[in-house]
């Protein structure tokens, strides 16, 4: 805080009026900051505009929202978007492959690169350590078409590389992009081959924080590698692994909306339409506006439901949370 | 430095090089089978298998999808608005975090909060649809930059790297005469040119590989970015991106989706080295610092 706000000058508090110093002081330092406020103006714009016009928006939901009369204009009709989703024989599908890919990801995926970043501090030869970070980061950036392009052209039954080996060890082919019973598998495997690397970075950032003194010790009282890695690293970015958890558990339910937009066909429909696609196709193919808003909303609400609840689990088990 | 040579220490090193060294490989691998097939010969690749290096090199595939303006027009599109868009996104997000990393700022905390909400929550697919459109973006490219002109993320850690920089600095520039503005152009911004490097790759990467808002705002297909029309054609499987389909003209289908591919690749690809010393250290920064 700044030092001219001392309390002798701020006098008495009266609920929403400001003393006549505080009221000089403030305007003082509106005037002093104008350059300030006019540089924060197209930011707050941007964010009313296109962040709370929208959270403000949501209230189509509970509307019959018809896109000329926009969201004021429109007929309230409270919960019956939600009362016709929850009744839809779908709900439970959607629901089901929406938790299901999202706990794949996170057991499958979640705890590979934290391993990576272990093995990779293990390497003493700086210039092999910089090697493998360097392409091990590259897939991430490239987009999600080109990562499932990528894996149509390898994986596909017409001449598909890995299907032509396996052709030529097993003498079958496997239609891994139409079966249902792979999508997941590919999902996964995708989401692994894009993120791993990338994923070290910030366990990387982390145990580079870690006092080599402490290793020195550890060694002095003869302590192993493992013993080392057990006492020494893993607890060092505890609170990194626990925050990255929460902040994963708070995206839990967008498990990569354009990797599963890219990937789903009418064959594995059943395993593969989730809540985004779902609202994407109620909403912008058939028109349902103010239905599709209302299934986003539910599914909006679950998420924030699953970082706050997250966050306290955090708390309590004595850790520091995000928030 | 170095730690007993014991057995179990040898062996260990032994298998973490080489499994990290398929992981390196099997990163990348894909990549050069993409580049290498698109660069091959028809006949060699209907041959099939493994290509890694072209026996008989051909340019068939990329004198076929630069045979009609498709492919040249979406690439045009992809550039202008990753060089458009990511000049707005730095503009616009170190306008914002500069005055927010002056901690006597009044009303800085309400929009700080402002900021971490849209964080946790936001209003979903149909509204900001509806928002775009009733701005009468949709169907132009402003529809790709301007809803995501900054980034909450980024604008967070930029904060905190400004707040960083000492005062001493801008306090001895405002007394030449600077207001705050000019502190931020001449003083602040030189000082961050890892940080700006690290954010502006951050940025231009989302735009290059820009796909779901383009199909979500842009119906003509003369402003699709070059990841709409990948998908058609590699994943949809059209068969037309040049003059003439695959059938008359002498090339191999996958040899054009390869080569499509590798236009929707190469750019960042190419960006990349030249920035990673920079990201490396910003990333830090910012996943340090939170």
């Amino acid at each position: 805080m700044k030092s001219n706000q001392t309390p002798a000058a701020a006098g008495p508090q009266v609920k929403g009026e400001l003393s006549p110093e505080k009221r000089k002081l403030l305007l003082r330092d509106l005037v002093r900051d104008r350059w300030m406020y006019l540089m924060l103006l197209p930011g707050v714009l941007y964010f009313i505009v296109f962040k709370y016009v929208p959270m403000y928006g949501v209230t189509m939901a509970f509307q019959d929202y018809k896109p000329h009369t926009g969201f004021f204009g429109s007929p309230w009709v409270g919960f019956k978007h939600f009362e016709r989703f929850f009744s839809e024989p779908q709900f439970w599908m959607l629901f089901r492959n929406t938790i299901i890919l999202a706990l794949y990801n996170l057991i499958f995926f979640f705890p590979l690169p934290i391993i990576l970043a272990l093995m990779l501090n293990e390497l003493r030869r700086e210039r092999f350590k910089r090697f493998v970070q360097t392409l091990i980061y590259i897939p991430h950036f490239v987009s999600w078409v080109v990562v499932v392009g990528i894996f149509y052209i390898l994986f596909t039954t017409e001449n598909g590389l890995l299907n032509e080996i396996i052709y030529q060890i097993t003498g079958e082919k496997i239609a891994f992009l139409l079966e249902k019973d792979w999508f997941r598998t590919m999902i996964v495997s995708q989401s692994i081959w894009k993120e791993v690397g990338w994923g070290t970075v910030i366990f990387l950032a982390a145990l580079a924080g870690v006092d080599l003194q402490q290793y020195e010790a550890a060694r002095i009282d003869g302590a192993g590698r493992w013993s080392q890695l057990w006492h020494i690293t893993l607890p060092a970015i505890r609170s990194t692994i626990i925050i990255l958890l929460i902040l994963r558990l708070g995206n839990f339910l967008d498990s990569g909306f354009e990797q599963i937009f890219l990937m789903i066909t009418p064959t594995n429909r059943e395993v593969s339409e989730v809540f985004d696609t779902y609202v994407y196709t109620k909403g912008m193919t058939q028109a349902q506006y103010s239905y599709s808003a209302a299934v986003g909303l539910f599914k909006s609400f679950v998420g924030l439901i699953l970082v706050l609840g997250s966050n306290w689990m955090a708390k309590r088990f004595g850790e520091e949370g995000v928030y | 430095m170095r730690q007993d040579q014991t057995w179990g220490n040898r062996l260990f090193d032994i298998i973490n090089h080489s499994v990290l060294f398929i992981v390196a490989i099997v990163c990348v691998l894909p990549f050069v089978y993409v580049l290498a097939v698109s660069f091959a010969s028809p006949a060699e690749v209907a041959k099939g298998g493994l290509i890694l290096w072209p026996k008989e090199w051909s340019l068939v595939s990329y004198q076929y999808i630069f045979s009609s303006d498709t492919l040249p027009r979406s690439l045009l599109v992809s550039i202008y608005i990753t060089v458009v868009g990511t000049l707005i996104n730095l503009a616009f997000t170190s306008l914002m975090a500069y005055p927010l990393s002056k901690p006597h700022l009044r009303g800085r905390n309400p929009i700080l909060l402002g900021v971490l909400i849209t964080m946790l929550f936001s209003g979903g697919m149909i509204p900001t649809y509806f928002v775009v459109n009733g701005l009468n973006l949709t169907n132009t490219l402003w529809s790709l930059m301007i809803p995501n002109a900054i980034s909450a993320f980024n604008l967070i850690v930029l904060k905190n790297f400004f707040q960083q920089i000492p005062d001493g600095l801008e306090d001895s520039a405002k007394i030449d005469g600077c207001n705050d503005l000019g502190v931020l152009i001449r003083i602040v911004l030189p000082l961050s040119l890892p940080a700006m490097a690290t954010f502006g790759l951050f940025y231009a990467v989302a735009h290059w590989n820009t796909f779901f808002n383009a199909i979500l705002y842009i119906n003509d297909n003369e402003k699709w970015p070059i990841q709409v029309l990948l998908r058609e054609i590699v994943i949809l499987a059209q068969s037309r991106v040049g003059d003439a389909s695959f059938d008359e003209m002498d090339v191999q289908p996958l040899t054009i989706r390869m080569a499509v591919i590798v236009f929707a690749t190469v750019p960042i690809l190419l960006v990349y080295p030249f920035l990673q010393k920079h990201f490396a250290k910003g990333v830090m920064l910012g996943s340090v610092k939170g």
